[in-house]
């Protein structure tokens, strides 16, 4: 099972060539470019033939693992299947340059903007805007949105923003590149807010309190109206993190829950592709009161039903990304949400809650349920005490689960909980992969008390084992060196 | 074994004086609860420290870790072996100082080493 | 109606019994009643994939793309080989997530680590991130760096950076409480190297562009030389395509690369997604946001690619993190790396050549028009110039009657051309006689 796989760079054989050109039709004019301006010698890039190429790349995604390839229960990720027909029409606007006058470019616009539209209904906004790249992106966006509300209005001691320690690491990191200080409250007993300690956190230096629901632990933050109400009354605002917006399409929405600012994750929600890990896309969604401030440009509509890009905003904070979002992703989840419709999206919303629900039942008792209620789209599980005891910690029973052919949950994530695995089966996936995975879960459960060697040892069935990562950031080797 | 030539913070960080310069590092136990540390961002020579707060990083594979100063005043040495070996802090973390400060305060609720040994074990 | 989900009404209802529910509604108890929506979404009706393609089409019809293009300004028209797109489209590479699981992710990771030694290839560097969303983002990203390392918060930036570059860099830089110093052109387009000198007291460094902008190439040695005197940094933002002609930011001293990797395989796409480049010298390395690949072995001593140096990221230092990034423009980066290993040291060079060449013979024959002139004669280019034109909306009208997009009208009245590879010495003539012909009609109007 083991191979290594050789480098592109060690395949280069000197004279082979897989790029085709044109012959050039102009006068060659690389003299017009005076000598000491101009490179020295040719890129050390390598030399393929086009078949060589293909095989390499193919051979390299042979080992890799993508939804297409099975269940990928990765807790957070909303890992959901991704329609094919949606990656056929993105390419459709392949050629139409950024810059072009808007009267040639009016299809992407009115998809824009028709897509901003739904989004504000699904999302109980008033408005969005869809350049942020992807959810970080999008919670800076939205927290630069808090910022200027608040700068606006000459309160420039707000400086503070409230973040629970259960949340994602990016939102710390966000309210800090925003210009904010961070200021982390413990969560209650249940995973949700501790509504004492937003009490004693809140104050004349509150900019706003970001919070994610379903939290992080696949929970609905039942207390959401009081939360809302202690951090408006203390004068902040508060944002929503989109992450988890795919257990609760149709059923509530961010902005009937007192959300003054939140993102999507376009690549979670609305199904489009990750790309191992990119592009992505986290559209913008404000109330009323946000969208002055809103990042340039807004697209508009004229007198004469032409969509035009108005730069012209004075209160806007300005721009946060060249041209105008990811818009090939824009498409396929537009196309997604144009294929499932209301009742559709809401079937997606339902279908995921009871696969989470379904799931969480039959590994109870085979591990730890820490937050024991019905789960939203996602659920936390742990090890039991005799797998620590015989040392099979989480991310053993990762590396087992590979060996059974899934793409293990997320882990060690919710911080707050100890040896955490979270698991998001989401709606694409029938009911008996989801039993065949408990299956697996509980035979892992079994084989510690059997065989614990053979956890700790694995994965064996995957081209490499457990890379040594000590080694890998004591002594960084990030580029081929020849 | 905790040596009794120098101080201890409740962060598990170490202290010793030598007239007016105070070498800094973190203890054992520290180094063992953050295991295989991969890199050390270092203060650099000439920065103030603050008595409390963070002046260097350590970094194991999963997590980061401040390093909080016992003083205030401004670093005269830093230890830039650790820089290209950073496995130094968990071979030996108290042979391998982090910075050497010339401090104009000190605080003055740190623990000798019986009180720190027993600090670690009540913890 | 367009389901995703597998499972049938009756498995559903089955699985429902199973954990103890009647319906569905159950599974939100806990939303309180009050916030729930009582109605369905008002959204579009749902279409079969029949009906989508044909609403998606209706979409592409109100554009009107496909003409000959003569406009660049930082997004540009290059011949994508037809094995880029589909390799990208390998499901195993598109379908999966971020590579967290290195064991079943070498493919990604091994692609990435190619990937960031394409990058240092390119701009003759130590190191490179997995990418950033674009090049805007990453000149941002680099301000941070520039000031991370030097611990100042003064930076000063060439106005020759993409206006919408400058645009985003403020923006960051308003929440990083950055100072922003903007460094002039000179009358021949190019940055004030004197005023970058006088200007580095107390700045981390200076961030220029090659080509800049107006299509000039800089002279980036001495920025250099003036950044490093002032015992700041130089962060290059360059455009990829041209490094197979140009020097390589790190043949010229500077510290950090950035840029807009779209011109490397990636299609026009009405602006994305795109992918954001990011190198720097080994010193800089830690100072990188996002993703970086490393290798390392595993027990039995195989070459294992693995995601490292992870603890610099928000996921471990949450607020402490000098950047916030976590999805980036992975696949995107991949398919500009792929690009550059079909092409080749060989291709590089040629295409870098072609645009060259195209670029200065449709300068020459524009500039054989009477009323346009080279507004910067003296300065070298590779594939984008500004010319002076009496009236270039009177141009651009007249273009687009023959569905042809021409430069891009700068807020002064000037003209932003551009072309590549993609653009014949036929299309040039054509061109220039509809440009003729309308700045001829409107010297009858005079």
């Amino acid at each position: 099972m083991r191979s290594e796989y050789k480098l592109i760079f060690e395949r280069s054989h000197e004279g082979r060539r897989a790029y085709d050109l044109p012959e050039c039709d102009a006068p060659d004019a690389m003299n017009e470019i005076p000598e000491e301006l101009r490179a020295s010698a040719p890129l050390a890039l390598p030399e393929l033939a086009e078949v060589d190429l293909v095989r390499h790349y193919t051979n390299l995604s042979r080992r890799n693992f993508g939804v297409d390839n099975g269940f990928y229960p990765l807790g957070s990720c909303t890992m959901k299947y991704n329609p094919k027909i949606n990656e056929e029409l993105a390419p459709l606007f392949d050629d139409v340059h950024p810059l072009m006058d808007p009267e040639m470019s009016q299809g992407c616009l009115a998809l824009m903007k028709d897509m901003e539209d739904m989004l504000c209904e699904i999302c109980g906004m008033d408005a969005f805007t869809l350049q942020p790249a992807a959810g970080a992106h999008g919670e800076l966006t939205g927290l630069m949105h808090i910022r200027a509300y608040h700068e606006h209005r000459g309160d420039f001691d707000r400086k503070v923003m409230i973040v629970p320690d259960a949340a994602h690491g990016t939102n710390p990191a966000s309210a800090s590149m925003a210009g904010f200080k961070v200021k982390e409250i413990k969560s209650a007993p249940d995973g949700g807010v501790d509504l004492d300690a937003l009490r004693a956190a809140v104050g004349p230096d509150t900019a706003g309190l970001m919070l994610t629901n379903p939290s992080t632990l696949g929970l609905f933050e039942r207390n959401i109206k009081e939360i809302a109400e202690i951090v408006h009354e203390a004068g902040g605002l508060l944002y929503y993190d989109g992450a988890n917006l795919n257990a609760i399409m149709g059923v509530v929405r961010p902005g009937d829950m007192g959300f003054d600012v939140m993102h999507i994750n376009l690549h979670k929600t609305f199904s489009t592709p990750h790309g191992g890990g990119g592009p992505g896309s986290g559209p913008v969604g404000v109330k009323k009161h946000l969208i002055p401030f809103m990042p340039v440009p807004r697209i508009e509509e004229n007198s004469d039903g032409m969509y035009y890009l108005d730069y012209d905003r004075p209160d806007s904070f300005g721009k946060i990304k060249s041209f105008y979002g990811n818009f090939g992703v824009i498409v396929k989840a537009f196309c997604y949400i144009r294929s499932l419709g209301g009742k559709g999206l809401k079937e997606a919303s339902q279908n995921a809650v009871l696969n989470a629900n379904y799931v969480m039942n039959k590994l109870r008792g085979i591990y730890e349920i820490p937050h024991d209620r019905t789960c939203m789209h996602e659920c936390v599980v742990t090890p039991t005490e005799e797998m620590m005891e015989n040392d099979v910690h989480t991310s053993d029973i990762a590396k087992a689960l590979i060996d059974r052919g899934y793409h293990p949950p997320t882990i060690y994530f919710p911080l707050i909980v100890h040896e955490a695995m979270m698991i998001e089966p989401t709606e694409t996936e029938s009911r008996e992969t989801l039993d065949e995975f408990v299956e697996a879960m509980r035979g892992i459960a079994e084989q510690v008390k059997t065989d614990a060697a053979a956890i700790h040892a694995a994965p064996v069935t995957t081209p490499v084992g457990r890379p040594d990562e000590v080694t890998a950031a004591r002594k960084p080797i990030v580029k081929y060196e020849g | 074994m905790v040596p009794n030539d120098r101080k201890y913070t409740r962060d598990h960080e170490w202290v010793m004086v030598e007239g007016s310069v105070a070498k800094m590092g973190i203890t054992a136990h520290a180094a063992e609860a953050l295991g295989d540390i991969v890199y050390v961002e270092l203060p650099v020579v000439d920065d103030e420290v603050t008595m409390g707060e963070s002046y260097c990083v350590v970094e194991s594979v999963k997590a980061s870790s401040s390093v909080f100063s016992a003083v205030t005043g401004k670093v005269v040495e830093i230890n830039e072996e650790l820089d290209g070996a950073p496995e130094k802090l968990n071979e030996d973390a108290f042979e391998n100082f982090i910075a050497a400060v010339e401090f104009t305060e000190i605080a003055d609720d740190l623990m000798d080493a019986e009180e720190y040994e027993k600090f670690c074990e009540e913890e | 109606m367009r389901s995703y989900v597998p499972n049938t009404e009756k498995e559903r209802l089955e699985m429902l019994a199973e954990i103890g529910m009647k319906s569905m509604d159950d599974l939100f108890s806990d939303i309180p009643a009050d916030l729930k929506l009582d109605r369905e979404l008002d959204l579009p009706a749902p279409l079969s994939e029949a009906e989508l393609r044909d609403l998606l089409h209706a979409y592409t019809v109100m554009n009107e793309e496909g003409g000959p293009l003569f406009r660049g300004a930082g997004a540009y028209r290059h011949y994508i080989p037809s094995v880029v797109p589909q390799l990208a489209m390998r499901s195993e590479f598109y379908t999966a997530y971020t590579p967290y699981q290195a064991e079943m992710s070498q493919g990604m990771l091994q692609s990435l680590f190619e990937y960031q030694t394409v990058i240092c290839t390119l701009t003759g560097l130590d190191a490179a991130n997995a990418s950033v969303y674009d090049g805007a983002t990453a000149a941002a990203e680099a301000m941070l760096m520039l000031r991370d390392n030097k611990r100042r918060k003064k930076i000063l930036y060439s106005a020759g950076l993409n206006p919408d570059v400058i645009a985003v860099m403020k923006t960051y830089a308003h929440c990083a409480e950055l100072e922003l110093v903007e460094i002039p052109l000179t009358d021949k387009g190019v940055t004030d190297v004197s005023a970058v000198a006088a200007n580095m007291e107390g700045a981390a460094g200076v961030i220029a562009a090659n080509p800049n902008y107006y299509g000039c190439i800089e002279p980036m040695e001495e920025i250099a030389a003036a950044a490093h005197e002032g015992k700041g940094l130089l962060a290059a933002y360059v455009n990829p395509i041209t490094l197979g002609a140009l020097k390589r930011p790190g043949d010229y001293g500077a510290d950090i690369a950035i840029g807009e990797g779209q011109p490397l395989g990636l299609p026009l796409a009405y602006g994305g997604p795109y992918v954001g480049f990011m190198a720097a010298t080994k010193k800089l390395m830690r100072n990188l946001p996002g993703r970086i690949a490393g290798e390392t072995r595993d027990a039995e001593g195989n070459r294992v690619f693995v995601l490292t140096l992870q603890a610099r990221e928000q996921h471990i230092r949450r607020e402490m993190a000098s950047s916030n990034i976590c999805s980036n423009q992975m696949l995107c980066a991949i398919m500009a790396s792929m690009y550059c290993c079909v092409m080749g040291p060989n291709g590089m060079r040629e295409v870098a050549a072609q645009n060259i060449a195209k670029a200065h013979l449709l300068a020459k024959k524009l500039c054989e028009i009477d009323g346009v002139s080279l507004r910067y004669p003296e300065t070298p280019f590779f594939n984008e110039f500004v010319i002076d034109v009496k009236n270039a909306e009177a141009v651009n009208t007249a273009l687009a009657d023959y569905s042809i997009t021409g430069g891009l009208i700068l807020p002064d009245g000037g003209m932003l051309w551009c072309a590549t590879e993609m653009n014949s010495a036929e299309e040039f003539d054509y061109v220039c006689d509809i440009v003729r012909d309308a700045l001829e009609d409107m010297g009858g109007e005079d």
